[in-house]
């Protein structure tokens, strides 16, 4: 039961950082039509940039903040300089943000050097709470939290809110969108604020729950991103979560069991969905 | 009446297509004009660079006295165009009354009104307000698309081909609205059913290969056997 429960909340942890990450790549795909590779640079830019204000000032919550500004920060300039030429191109999408996901890691080690860095929760999240033979560690608990609290607050930007409308609008039919009198460039650059900011969320939360930092660590979860997003269905933000949570999952419980198959197990879902389901499990045909 | 719209020489290149070869047209205020001609002449294309989705490469196209051609879309629309696409345009997985919601401009008195009004017109859309326009029928689309081009205060809007694909009956409905919306405002409609153009429009310009090729009043073409024959395939 111990195990059980214990292997289900670090699935459940590992699901929400892969979904802050997947959430925004899925929102960015479908509104804008790009395929963006350098999303997990932004991740990886968020746990170093968060872990020196942390640093710095010795609270986490402002650490935390200090990564998101950083991803909305990285997110506009991306938007702006990189992605805006090479809208409506695939291939140039995909070479120029692999070029930026090796340029952003590179500049990690530039500015924060080449080795890997510890980091570890605040002291308020440190331990866990034992329930009978249960053991519940504090931290996964708080990126549960954070990860549902961020799914929860842009669902209702998106299902509530008038610029929710609109970028719902503008994943269906953008030219429709601009029809009305909207600049769908202030919706793109937007969302892809949202992402970039929600990637550096998931960066700095990711620090203390693996103990350690390195700048190859955007390229190594953006592959589970990009898994979450085939599976979830392009453009489909319930569909992440969801996705993000079963692979979170057979993750964990695989690396237990088949530990050699742990990663394997991720692309064999992603293999039988695109062949069951092509556009996803959660997205729309056609 | 006053020029509403002029497209002077316009010409336009989708890719390495020349679509557009010398379009020329005016649009007065008040009335409907109605673009007319085969399959692939241009007529979609012409609306298409009016609202900037394929900006003109030459010649210009001008709104109110003002030059619009050089202008992103969304400023187009913001100046007082409203939008009907030949494919309806609507979002699927908003419902009714989030299509409507995006389409609102300003949440006013006026607006208020037009709602109501459009609801009068289009009972489906009230019956189907929760429901999203991608179960609509055919027809419940075309009205949804109408609705939203029409809750904004445009002075000018531009339908394309509202009776494609739809039933004789919501042809009907469909007709009777865009009647109702010429007292309040100015039509270009692209229009391959001769009768319901010639009923609801007041003149008219005949695209071919590109190019407009006739123009005048909508009486004079009803009677001009060979030119509807030449240009429109009607015997």
């Amino acid at each position: 039961m111990d195990l059980f429960f214990n292997l289900t909340l670090n699935g459940l942890a590992t699901g929400m950082l892969i979904f802050l990450l997947a959430a925004g790549l899925t929102l960015i795909f479908g509104l804008m039509d790009v395929l963006n590779f350098a999303h997990g640079g932004l991740f990886a830019w968020g746990a170093y940039s968060g872990l020196w204000v942390y640093s710095q000032t010795g609270s986490f919550l402002i650490g935390i903040a200090g990564a998101i500004l950083t991803g909305f920060l990285l997110g506009i300039i991306t938007e702006k300089w990189i992605i805006k030429p090479v809208y409506g191109n695939h291939v140039q999408q995909i070479l120029i943000t692999l070029g930026l996901m090796l340029v952003l890691s590179e500049m990690l080690k530039v500015v924060w050097g080449p080795n890997q860095l510890t980091a570890n929760p605040p002291d308020y999240l440190v331990g866990a709470w034992e329930v009978g033979d249960v053991i519940i560690i504090k931290y996964r608990v708080f990126i549960i939290f954070v990860g549902l609290l961020i799914f929860g607050g842009v669902q209702y930007l998106l299902k509530k809110t008038k610029i929710g409308l609109v970028v719902r609008a503008g994943v269906m039919n953008k030219e429709m969108v601009q029809a009305l009198g909207i600049n769908i460039q202030k919706v793109f650059m937007f969302v892809f604020m949202i992402g970039s900011g929600m990637a550096a969320l998931g960066g700095v939360l990711l620090g203390p729950y693996s103990g350690v930092i390195h700048a190859g660590m955007g390229m190594e979860f953006a592959i589970l991103a990009f898994i979450v997003v085939v599976i979830g269905g392009m453009g489909n933000f319930k569909g992440s979560i969801l996705a993000a949570i079963l692979v979170g999952l057979s993750g964990s419980f695989m690396a237990y069991y088949v530990p050699d198959l742990s990663l394997a197990v991720n692309m064999l879902l992603m293999a039988v969905v695109l062949l069951v389901r092509p556009q996803g499990l959660f997205g729309a045909k056609g | 009446m006053s020029d509403l719209l002029t497209l002077n020489g316009v010409e336009t290149h989708i890719g390495q297509y020349h679509i557009l070869q010398g379009i020329s047209l005016e649009v007065k205020q008040g009335e409907v004009t109605v673009l007319l001609g085969r399959n692939g002449a241009g007529k979609t294309t012409t609306l298409r660079t009016i609202m900037g989705f394929s900006p003109a490469t030459k010649g210009s196209v001008m709104f109110k006295g003002d030059t619009i051609h050089t202008l992103p879309t969304y400023t187009i629309a913001k100046r007082g165009i409203g939008y009907v696409p030949e494919d309806q345009g609507i979002f699927a997985g908003l419902t009714v009354e989030e299509n409507m919601k995006v389409a609102i401009q300003k949440d006013n008195e006026e607006t208020a009104k037009r709602m109501n009004w459009i609801l009068e017109l289009f009972p489906d859309l009230k019956k189907f307000w929760k429901k999203p326009g991608g179960l609509l029928s055919g027809g419940q689309k075309q009205m949804l698309a109408i609705a939203r081009a029409y809750i904004n205060e445009n002075e000018l809007l531009l339908i394309d081909e509202p009776s494609k694909g739809l039933a004789p009956i919501v042809v009907e409905k469909v007709m009777e609205s865009i009647m109702q919306m010429k007292e309040q405002t100015t039509i270009v409609l692209v229009e391959q059913n001769f009768m319901m153009a010639s009923t609801i429009g007041d003149r008219f310009y005949i695209i071919d290969d590109g190019r407009t090729v006739s123009h005048g009043s909508m009486q004079e073409l009803k009677q001009d056997e060979e030119k509807k024959r030449k240009y429109l395939g009607i015997a």
